[in-house]
């Protein structure tokens, strides 16, 4: 019986590793060619409009995502936490995440029309886990946000 | 209502302020919603049902921010900023501030 809860713990791990990377690999290859798509849409974390652009028309623009990690690398982080170093896969979830997030604000600034985002900002969140008492991490939410706006003159 | 995250509106000048306005809503998801992400929480990935479930608060609070707003007699409220915070037991509160200005 104790062999076969280890058999199955282990079989679990191994499931979710292989889609874990799965999932990750094609998210990535997702993120990359959208980036590629929309890199000329002008988004930037500076509060000044520069001058050369005439503003017609502007409104918040937002992006939200909730992500989270595998059975797998959540194992493989806690192992980390003994030996301590680097978290690789907790890093790829927060680039992932905040990637994500940007590409769904400049996605949400051109479907309403605008040409350019000032004043990018990113807010980061751990959502509390609904059991285990809020331990754990249910998920990493990341919230991009700025103000979109519409030009009389479309900067090249 | 405009909104903007700079301290200006672009293209339109500030007559008057109004001070701080707010707006702030706490949810918690549906058990539906719950059983779903923790199954995602195995291979990892988007949890849509959380995603929208932020969509949401964050609507409701800008809305909520809105009306402070409106009943200000604002026309616009400039430099907004979120903050986000979980509170325990799988719920989520989303904050939103800024100042309520009229423009021109």
């Amino acid at each position: 019986m104790e062999n076969f809860s280890l058999i199955f713990a282990l079989l679990l791990l191994l499931f979710a590793f292989s889609t874990g990377e799965m999932i990750e690999r094609r998210h990535y290859k997702d993120i990359r060619s959208r980036e590629q798509r929309w890199k000329r849409f002008p988004a930037i974390t500076l509060k000044r409009i520069p001058s050369a652009w005439e503003v017609e028309d502007s409104e918040m623009v937002y992006g939200n995502v909730v992500i989270s990690v595998d059975h797998f690398k959540r194992f493989l982080a806690g192992l980390r936490g003994i030996f301590g170093g680097r978290i690789k896969s907790y890093e790829s979830l927060m680039d992932r995440a905040r990637r994500e997030a940007l590409l769904r604000l400049k996605k949400d600034a051109m479907d309403k029309g605008f040409d350019a985002i000032v004043n990018v900002r990113l807010e980061t969140t751990r959502m509390a886990n609904a059991r285990r008492n809020g331990e754990g991490t249910a998920g990493l939410e990341v919230l991009a946000y700025g103000t979109g706006l519409k030009l009389r003159n479309k900067p090249a | 209502m405009i909104l903007s995250n700079i301290e200006t509106v672009p293209g339109k000048t500030i007559v008057q302020f109004y001070g701080i306005v707010t707006g702030s809503t706490v949810r918690a998801k549906h058990i539906g919603r719950d059983i779903m992400a923790s199954l995602k929480n195995l291979v990892g990935g988007e949890l849509k049902g959380y995603t929208e479930l932020l969509g949401e608060a964050r609507e409701d609070a800008l809305e909520r921010m809105r009306q402070q707003a409106e009943s200000l007699g604002a026309n616009a409220v400039v430099n907004v900023r979120f903050s986000t915070s979980s509170i325990a037991q799988g719920a989520a509160e989303l904050f939103a501030y800024g100042t309520a200005v009229k423009v021109e």
